[in-house]
Parts: structure tokens; sequence; C-alpha cells
């Protein structure tokens, strides 16, 4: 019970039940769903996961939905669908923990697809968080494909915290007229963690925009590998930026690919990669600060 | 009283390899101290020593009389030596008040942090919630390094060309900072008269890799008929 606790406190910052809808998923079990005014929860007939409704002109209604697995050996898969209704505003907590302390591999697979609708502004925050004992696998691998129709705007913040032994982020997006989509990404691996992101965002009609930051840090002999493939079909604009730090003997690469397949679609990808800049590390040193409360006072200014 | 001590810095496969040559120079206490000397003559390189960030070929560094020449910059930060840089680090996610904090952690408190930004003439509402990054400019950011300096204060200041990228509008403002600082020995890089000035003591670098210190009544006048100042001269 201390370890859910635990972990939903550190997905969510929640110590009870929220206000606003709510679903809590338990070891491969939806435990709780509680509706709000106008964002409804089902649970598919299969069992295969949960569909969630968002009625139009919804405001200033939330909901979390945290997952769980403290089971050591469960590898589950969850399939969610999100309807965002026109001009509604809501946001969405998610994310996972996992908490392993047996031999066997643990993992959950996150499959989330949102339709958003005719201006309706999506905040989806998504935190994966992993504990337990060093040699046990913790695995997860989201997969999120956003449907954003016109003027609708989505800002996906995602996190992941030093634990998760493996992750392979598989981000899809079909942007529509005037729409926007914005994603941040924070990543921290360690020990021999290897974290995977692939982003695969299609611009579809005039006016449509991306905005993509990704910053991490990889230390000791983690592995981290960043894929973007933005394509404009028509006149719009995306930028991808990626930073990272590596430390130790970590390793990171950045693969951008931009197509563009209309004239006055404007992409451009940028990408940082390398140990922490000396001078900052020396900087912070001369106002008294010991190398190692420097490196961590960066790395936490970086990930902010 | 901080003390150079038959000081060299030498770099290897440089053009110039001998960088400083045997200097001694003692600073006056609670003074200020402005060096000037042609670029190149080693004057940034003295801050960095006497600030840790680079270790001298030769000889030692000595603060009321204990050998610092071995400590680290952290541990030379902690004694009271407090460099202000010449082209200030910008840092990703980093605020303006977190930096101020990590100078001095009374600036965790709002009113302090906006005190320090006011002294540099900053209107602190605008800059404390500030990322300290490429979002500023080379001015505002040169006058956050100054604030940060001001706030984390110290027995020791150095500053290093404090004027570059400050607008002449705000040259008074920036001397009377100076001269407003109490009970703390100043040391200057410069080239700008206004700054030398302020000085109660210059000290002049030249190209040789040597150093002379004395009163600005007495070097000043010398130095505007030497060639090194002449040159100095046609830099600036």
């Amino acid at each position: 019970m201390q370890i859910k606790d635990s972990l939903l406190q550190q997905l969510t910052f929640m110590h009870s039940v929220p206000q606003g809808a709510y679903s809590l998923r338990v070891n491969g079990k939806t435990e709780t769903v509680q509706n709000s005014a106008h964002i409804h929860i089902e649970r598919k007939p299969d069992g295969s996961g949960l569909t969630v409704r968002v009625d139009a002109q919804t405001k200033n209604e939330s909901l979390h939905m945290p997952v769980v697995v403290s089971q050591t050996g469960l590898n589950e898969t969850v399939t969610n669908d999100f309807y965002i209704g026109e001009n509604a505003e809501v946001t969405i907590v998610a994310g996972c923990g996992i908490h392993n302390t047996g031999e066997k591999q643990s993992a959950h697979n996150g499959v989330h697809a949102f339709y958003v609708g005719k201006n309706a502004k999506l905040t989806y925050m998504e935190k994966h968080i992993a504990s337990g004992n060093k040699t046990s696998s913790k695995e997860l691998n989201p997969t999120t494909v956003l449907y954003l129709k016109e003027n609708a705007t989505c800002t996906l913040d995602t996190t992941q915290t030093e634990g998760v032994t493996l992750a392979n982020r598989i981000t899809k997006a079909y942007v529509g007229k005037n729409a926007t989509l914005i994603i941040k990404e924070k990543i921290k691996t360690r020990g021999t963690e290897e974290a995977h992101t692939n982003f695969l965002v299609e611009l579809l009609e005039d006016g449509a925009r991306v905005e993509v930051t990704s910053r991490s840090v990889a230390s000791e002999n983690s592995k981290q590998s960043f894929v973007s493939t933005v394509t404009g079909k028509a006149e719009s604009f995306g930028h991808v930026s990626c930073d990272a730090i590596v430390l130790n003997n970590a390793k990171v690469s950045s693969t951008p690919t931009v197509v563009c397949e209309h004239p006055s679609a404007t992409l451009v990808h940028e990408a940082a990669i390398g140990k922490i800049a000396s001078d900052q590390l020396l900087k912070l040193m001369t106002l008294g600060l010991t190398q190692e409360e420097a490196e961590n006072a960066i790395i936490e200014g970086f990930l902010q | 009283m901080l003390n150079i001590e038959n000081i060299s810095y030498k770099v290897q496969n440089a053009q110039r390899e001998d960088i400083l040559q045997n200097i001694s120079l003692s600073f006056p206490e609670n003074k200020i101290t402005v060096i000037t000397g042609p670029n190149g003559s080693g004057k940034s390189t003295l801050l960095k020593l006497i600030a840790g960030i680079l270790q001298p070929t030769s000889g030692k560094i000595c603060l009321n009389k204990q050998d610092i020449t071995p400590l680290s910059v952290t541990k030379r930060a902690n004694l009271g030596i407090t460099l202000a840089w010449q082209q200030p680090v910008r840092f990703k996610g980093i605020t303006v008040k977190q930096l101020l904090t990590f100078a001095n952690p009374n600036c965790a408190q709002l009113s302090t942090a906006c005190s320090a930004l006011a002294r540099v003439g900053l209107c602190a509402k605008n800059y404390v919630n500030r990322l300290a990054d490429e979002s500023l400019s080379g001015g505002e950011l040169k006058r956050i390094e100054l604030a940060c300096a001001l706030a984390k204060g110290g027995n020791i200041l150095l500053f290093d060309e404090p004027e570059a990228g400050i607008d002449l509008w705000s040259f008074t403002q920036l001397t009377h900072m100076f001269t407003s600082i109490q009970n703390a020995t100043i040391i200057i890089v410069s080239h700008q008269t206004k700054i030398l000035e302020i000085a109660d003591y210059i000290c002049l670098f030249q190209e040789d890799g040597s150093a002379i210190l004395d009163t600005k009544q007495k070097l000043l006048p010398k130095i505007q008929q030497t060639p090194t100042c002449q040159k100095l001269q046609e830099e600036v």
C-alpha cells in the first residue's frame, strides 16, 4: 500500500483522490473510475483499456489517470482513446510508476490516441518513474497518437526520471489547419538504462505548427536516441530542438529528418549534445559552489 | 592583503608562450586598483589566476599571508574572492534569481534579489524570473553578472572589463557602483578612462609580460607618454 501511495504521489502529486475525473489502474486492473460533470470514462468491452469523452465546451476540468505496476513479471498493454470535444479546455495528468523488486521483467505499454476537436485545448502531462532493485527490468513503452482538428492546441509534456530500464517512446501527430502542437520531453537515464524516442509529425494543413523541445541527461553507461521526422504538407511551421548533456560513458544520438512537401513549409531541427560546459561549472564554482553542487544545479536547471 | 609573488604563466604551442613573466604585485587593501594595458598582455589571465580558474606555471598567490595557490576555485570563492567575468556565462533553465541565490542565499528572498538587481540599474521585477540564457542581451547579462558579484560580496572583488556591453549612459552609475563598495579590495581590468579616473592605484601591464603598480597620481601621467599607452589609446 505504501509503495502504491508513494508512486501515486510522485506521478500526480496526489495525496488523495483528486477533484475531477479520475481512473486508477493497479497491476493490470482498473481499480477506480470516477467521472466529472463533463468528462466521461468508459471501460472498453474487450477490457483493453478506457474510452474517455470530454464534452464540447468543457472548461476547467481535469482528468487524472495514474497506472501503478508493483507486481514483478507483469507485462501489460493498455489502449486508451480520448475524444476531446470542440472548444473544450482540459488537462489530463497521466503516468506510470513501476516498482519491481523481483527478478522478472515488468513492463507497461500505454497506447493513447487523442482526437482533439476544433478549437479545443488539451494539456497532457505524462510522467514515467521506476524503482526497485537494480537487476530487475522495468520497461515503459508509451505510444501516443494525436489528431488535431482546426485551431486545436495540444501541449504534451512528458517526463521520465532515472530508474526506467528501457523506454521506447513513439509519438505520432497529425496537425490540422491552424492547429498547434507543443511537445516538451525531459528524460534522465543512468546505469545501463536506455531511452529511445521517435517523433513523427505531419503538418497537414495551412497554419499547422509544431514545437518539439527535448532535454535529456544521460549518465554512466546509459544510452539515449532521439529520432524526429517532421513533414510539412502545407504552409506550416515546425521546430525541433534536442539538447542533451552527456556524462561519463553515456551515449546520445539525435537523428533529424525534415521533409518539406510544400514550398511554404518552414522546418527547423536543432541539436546540441555534449558534456556540461566547463565555463558553466567554473562560473558557479566562482560563486562558491562545489563542482558537484554546480553539476547538480546545471542539470536541474537544464531539465526544468 | 593580496600578494602576487613571482607569478609566471606560460601556454604551450601559442604564438606567444609567456603570457605572464615573473610578476610580483601587492594590491593595496580596500582600495580600487585598475589594471590596464594592451590586449593580450595578460590582464584577464591574472584575474583568472587569482580566482583559481587557471594555475600559474610558477610563483604563488597569497591572501592575508596565506598561500592560496593550491586552493580550488570554490575554496577561494569561499575565502572572499569574487570574480565578475568578462564574458558572462549563459545557462539553460536557470533563472536570474537562482543565479543570485547561488551567489548569496539571502537572494532567495525576493526583496534581496531585487535590491541586488537595482544596484546595477535593472528593474528587478522584469528580470528576477527571466532565464539567464540566450533570451537576455549581452548588456543585460553583463549587468546580471555584476549583480551576482556584488550579491556574493567578499574581500577581493575582481571585475574583468565591467564596462563591456554597458551603454555609455550608464557609465556614471557603473563608476558610482564601484566607489560605493566598502571594505573590499577592488581590482578592475579596464581600458576606459572613466574607470581609470576612479582608481586609487593603476597597474600597467606591458607587452613584454611585465607589470608596474603605483598610485594613479604617479602612474597616470607617466603612462600617457609611454608607447604602450599610446598604443592602448589607439585601441580604445
